[in-house]
């Protein structure tokens, strides 16, 4: 049964993700944390974080992840096969009809009108790890944390990764 | 021999794809264009738009389409296992390891101080979002269809799917008013 379900959460989450596989992620947490339960907020930011850090796709490493965490190596299997096929074998269908309707004005529109929503989406992931945060680590850790990681990724545009370790080290340190 | 390319190129495209899949485009035009020679600039482009329109995550559809055009089906596995699977392994040795050690307050520290940052990532992904948005359809389309989602999704807890799918659904069934709609 578990098979079956991490087949639909992830069926679901990327044949509707609209913006490739970072507009997949609060599609998946809405699977994973609020739908099944498989794992709190925490352990998902664990796995965005690290996705982050890691190179490759983000859609597969999740979906790997995840799948091998409640059902093994196949359960990676059948994750990693729910998120890219169906995706895989409408491009394949459609390249050899839809080439010739790639400038209508109709396709063009689809990625434009979803992306308003998966912005709420995003929005409203973005409001529960700041709150997640707010009952972990109180406001002032919060607000030092949220401030500086935004200065060193946006302003000095250091790599994600070298942030999440040094909030890894600083967390080990001053948050355990 | 074939697959032997395909592998070792999306093996690397797949490892130094810095900041998921948009991130790994130039270097499957790199591979595919440059380097072997599969296919022209323009194909590549025709596959880039048309994956672009299409749902889930853009690099597994490129690496999956080109792997099936160079060498069918065989092909097309191939590819995805090379572009996929390495940094699969990784996540997963990564976060067992750290849930191993989960009792340990410092590991429990570690997670709360990532916390702040993945919120930081998805502020910037979901400004990033609004600011394409406003430019495709303007800012009134935008606000509307901003505060139509949250009340829906997150007010009346209706699953975004069925949001997502009635969007796509109308975008089909309207009639274009004007052949020169700016999109």
């Amino acid at each position: 049964m578990i098979y079956w379900e991490l087949f639909v959460a992830f069926f679901i989450a990327n044949i509707v993700g609209y913006g490739g596989g970072p507009a997949t992620i609060p599609l998946v947490e809405y699977e994973v944390v609020t739908r099944y339960g498989w794992m709190t907020v925490e352990e998902f930011g664990e796995v965005v974080a690290l996705s982050n850090a890691l190179p490759g796709p983000i859609a597969t490493k999740m979906a790997g992840y995840i799948g091998f965490a409640e059902a093994g190596v196949l359960g990676a299997g059948v994750a990693l096969f729910a998120t890219v096929m169906p995706s895989l074998i409408l491009m394949i269908i459609m390249l050899s009809i839809l080439m010739r309707f790639k400038d209508s004005p109709k396709v063009k529109k689809l990625s434009a009108f979803v992306r308003p929503t998966i912005a709420v989406l995003l929005g409203a992931m973005t409001v529960r790890f700041i709150e997640t945060s707010y009952f972990d680590n109180g406001w002032l850790q919060t607000i030092f944390l949220l401030g500086s990681s935004y200065y060193l990724m946006e302003v000095r545009r250091m790599h994600p990764a070298f942030v999440i370790l040094l909030a890894l080290l600083y967390g080990g340190i001053f948050l355990g | 021999m074939v697959q032997q390319e395909l592998f070792m190129a999306f093996l690397r495209v797949g490892l130094l794809g810095y900041g998921g899949g948009p991130a790994s485009i130039p270097l499957i035009q790199r591979e595919a264009v440059t380097k072997y020679k599969w296919m022209n600039d323009d194909e590549f482009s025709d596959i880039l738009a048309i994956g672009n329109t299409l749902p889930g995550p853009i690099a597994t559809k490129m690496a999956g389409y080109i792997g099936y055009r160079v060498a069918g089906i065989g092909g097309m596995i191939n590819a995805i296992i090379a572009s996929v699977i390495p940094t699969v392994i990784l996540v997963i040795v990564f976060l067992t390891f750290l849930a191993s050690f989960r009792e340990y307050s410092f590991v429990q520290g570690m997670t709360n101080g990532v916390l702040p940052v993945v919120a930081v990532m998805l502020g910037v992904l979901t400004w990033g979002f609004v600011k394409k948005a406003n430019d495709d359809l303007g800012w009134l389309k935008v606000v509307f269809l901003v505060i139509a989602s949250i009340i829906i999704i997150e007010m009346f807890s209706i699953h975004p799917a069925i949001v997502i799918g009635a969007l796509i659904l109308y975008v089909l069934i309207k009639p274009i008013k004007k052949a020169g709609v700016v999109s």
